[in-house]
């Protein structure tokens, strides 16, 4: 059976039922332990994607990695698990290390596919320049899968919910306060993505990008010079020292495409690039390209975007 | 204050990504290597910064064989005052986090840095294994960093925010970019190098849990599509009927 740790903090994140459909792909038997505050209801739904039962343990309520780990490894016992999966999100890469090293079970981090033929696992490496098939060598599994790497399924009906008490101990972590960046769409979690660089040519400009961004439903990103002098806040820098995202659309507007920046975004499904300069290394690693003036293009591309949508409604 | 960086090679970003041996080994011809730019940039910068500020000394540990000593002396010349290298082919993050953890049990490190990944094999393992095989608390993808006495005050990237957290020393930290800002070494820095000790340890004996079977390089893509800059209608129609992202 494969258990699953989710995050129920913030309501069901699309991660957390693309886990669940993963996990349901694995094994008949999903067990979906989470933490956090979701209802019954909404944590009942999950059976919709696969999920078999769910526990939830309320006495846990931020993201200590010490007693999530405790949890989780004492089911996965308990249960005679054979795969242990977690979302590769921040929660998950700080605890499924330390699952990995109580259970002494290989660790699979940011699966992007189910298990190939010879049980290896695909993920990737060298910042997306390549990628590479994991073996684990011990009976047991632990798989961290990288968000957007499957679409979430439909596969049942709701299913039963219980209340548990996992016994993990205190926190050793203090949390002191929590911040939300302003927007509405957290980076990592977004399906669409508009980014824009030095050609925008002063943070005065980024009203145009925001419209776009808006009439498509999509977040803001932005390449790191334009982080790094203070146009635009630091989570939005996308690349390799930055956020590394991997959306369904990724529109890049005047950036050049350093080989950093690619490495940050060259997992996105279809990339757009937006240039005055044809020589612009981005040109290369995209799908459609636009060669022009942002400043003329952006409110063109707007005005589209908005027709096709009132026409689609 | 007693630090420990833990430092990875990486291979340069303009690097070409090619196998060998069947796809099956990376091939390091022409590669050059540098210090993994997490690892660097921010766990490193900020240890020097807190040693300068109340003093205490700043170890760093990789491992790996006699090649990667050029990218220690790196690190020594940006300021670390002691290297040690665990002289052992980094078979898999287990391995490399219970090699770590061995040197580290007996030493009393205050805090103990890595970078949240490396730029190489991005797992994010290595910093939360050595955290459990030490029994400490993890801080992950943490952007700053300010010490109040044995208290430090963090902030972390969680989904959709960051979090203000409290934890007592010892503890280990993973460091993303908002730690600190890349230094140059200068050339007192690098003659400083030359002399600083470098130990080489022997490995203890760890079974790893996972390997590599084989790598591939991604598809290169077909030929970009340039769409008319006047006519942003049709990107909007190939968006919707080819792309299908919208």
């Amino acid at each position: 059976m494969v258990l699953v740790y989710i995050s129920s903090n913030n309501g069901i994140a699309k991660s957390v039922v693309e886990t669940i459909t993963y996990a349901r792909k694995l094994s008949n038997d999903v067990v979906v332990i989470t933490t956090g505050a979701a209802s019954q209801d909404d944590l009942a739904q999950l059976g919709k994607y696969g999920a078999s039962s769910v526990k939830v343990d309320r006495a846990i309520v931020g993201g200590d990695s010490q007693q999530l780990s405790r949890l989780i490894s004492s089911l996965a016992l308990s249960l005679s698990a054979d795969t242990v999966l977690f979302s590769h999100d921040v929660i998950g890469k700080a605890v499924a290390p330390r699952v990995s090293v109580q259970l002494k079970a290989g660790l699979v981090s940011g699966a992007i596919a189910l298990p190939e033929e010879n049980g290896s696992i695909k993920v990737n490496v060298f910042s997306g320049k390549a990628m590479g098939f994991v073996h684990v060598k011990s009976a047991l599994k632990i798989i961290s899968l990288l968000p957007n790497s499957i679409p979430a399924e439909l596969n049942g009906s709701n299913c039963p919910v219980e209340e548990i008490n996992g016994d993990a101990g205190a926190a050793l972590i203090k949390v002191i306060s929590v911040k939300r960046p302003e927007g509405d769409i957290p980076l990592p979690e977004a399906e669409l993505v508009v980014s824009a660089g030095r050609g925008m040519k002063g943070p005065e400009n980024w009203g145009m990008i925001e419209n776009l961004a808006s009439a498509l439903g999509a977040a803001t990103a932005c390449s790191r010079p334009v982080a790094d002098i203070g146009w635009r806040p630091h989570h939005e820098h996308v690349g390799q020292t930055g956020v590394a995202i991997r959306p369904n659309l990724y529109i890049a507007i005047g950036i050049s495409g350093a080989i950093q920046h690619l490495a940050g975004v060259n997992g996105s499904k279809v990339i757009v690039v937006v240039n005055t300069d044809s020589e612009a290394p981005f040109f290369k690693a995209a799908d459609y390209g636009v060669i022009g003036d942002a400043f003329d293009v952006i409110p063109k591309l707007t005005e589209a975007v908005k027709k096709f949508k009132s026409s689609n409604n | 204050m007693k630090i420990l960086v833990c430092i990875s090679k990486a291979p340069d970003t303009t690097s070409k990504i090619a196998f060998s041996q069947g796809n099956t080994v990376f091939d390091e011809n022409g590669v050059q290597y540098i210090v993994n730019p997490y690892d660097e940039w921010y766990a490193l910068v900020r240890a020097l910064e807190i040693k300068e500020t109340i003093g205490g000394e700043v170890t760093i540990i990789t491992v790996g064989s006699a090649n990667d000593d050029a990218i220690m002396r790196k690190a020594l010349a940006i300021g670390a005052d002691a290297a040690v290298r665990v002289d052992a082919d980094p078979k898999d993050a287990y391995f490399t986090a219970s090699q770590i953890a061995d040197f580290a049990k007996t030493e009393g490190f205050d805090l103990i840095f890595t970078g949240k990944e490396t730029i190489n094999f991005n797992g994010s393992q290595v910093g939360g294994m050595i955290a459990e095989l030490l029994d400490l608390p993890f801080v992950s993808l943490a952007s700053k960093l300010d010490l109040k006495g044995e208290t430090i005050q963090l902030e972390r990237e969680i989904a959709g925010g960051v979090e203000l957290i409290e934890v007592n020393i010892p503890v280990v930290v993973s460091c993303a970019k908002g730690m600190a800002e890349q230094r140059i070494p200068n050339m007192r820095g690098i003659m400083a190098a030359r002399t600083k000790p470098l130990k080489v340890i022997s490995p203890t004996a760890v079974e790893e849990l996972t390997s590599y079977v084989s790598f591939v390089t991604p598809a290169a893509k077909s030929t970009v599509k340039i769409i008319d800059a006047s006519n942003m209608d049709e990107l909007v129609r190939l968006l919707h009927q080819e792309a299908k992202v919208i």
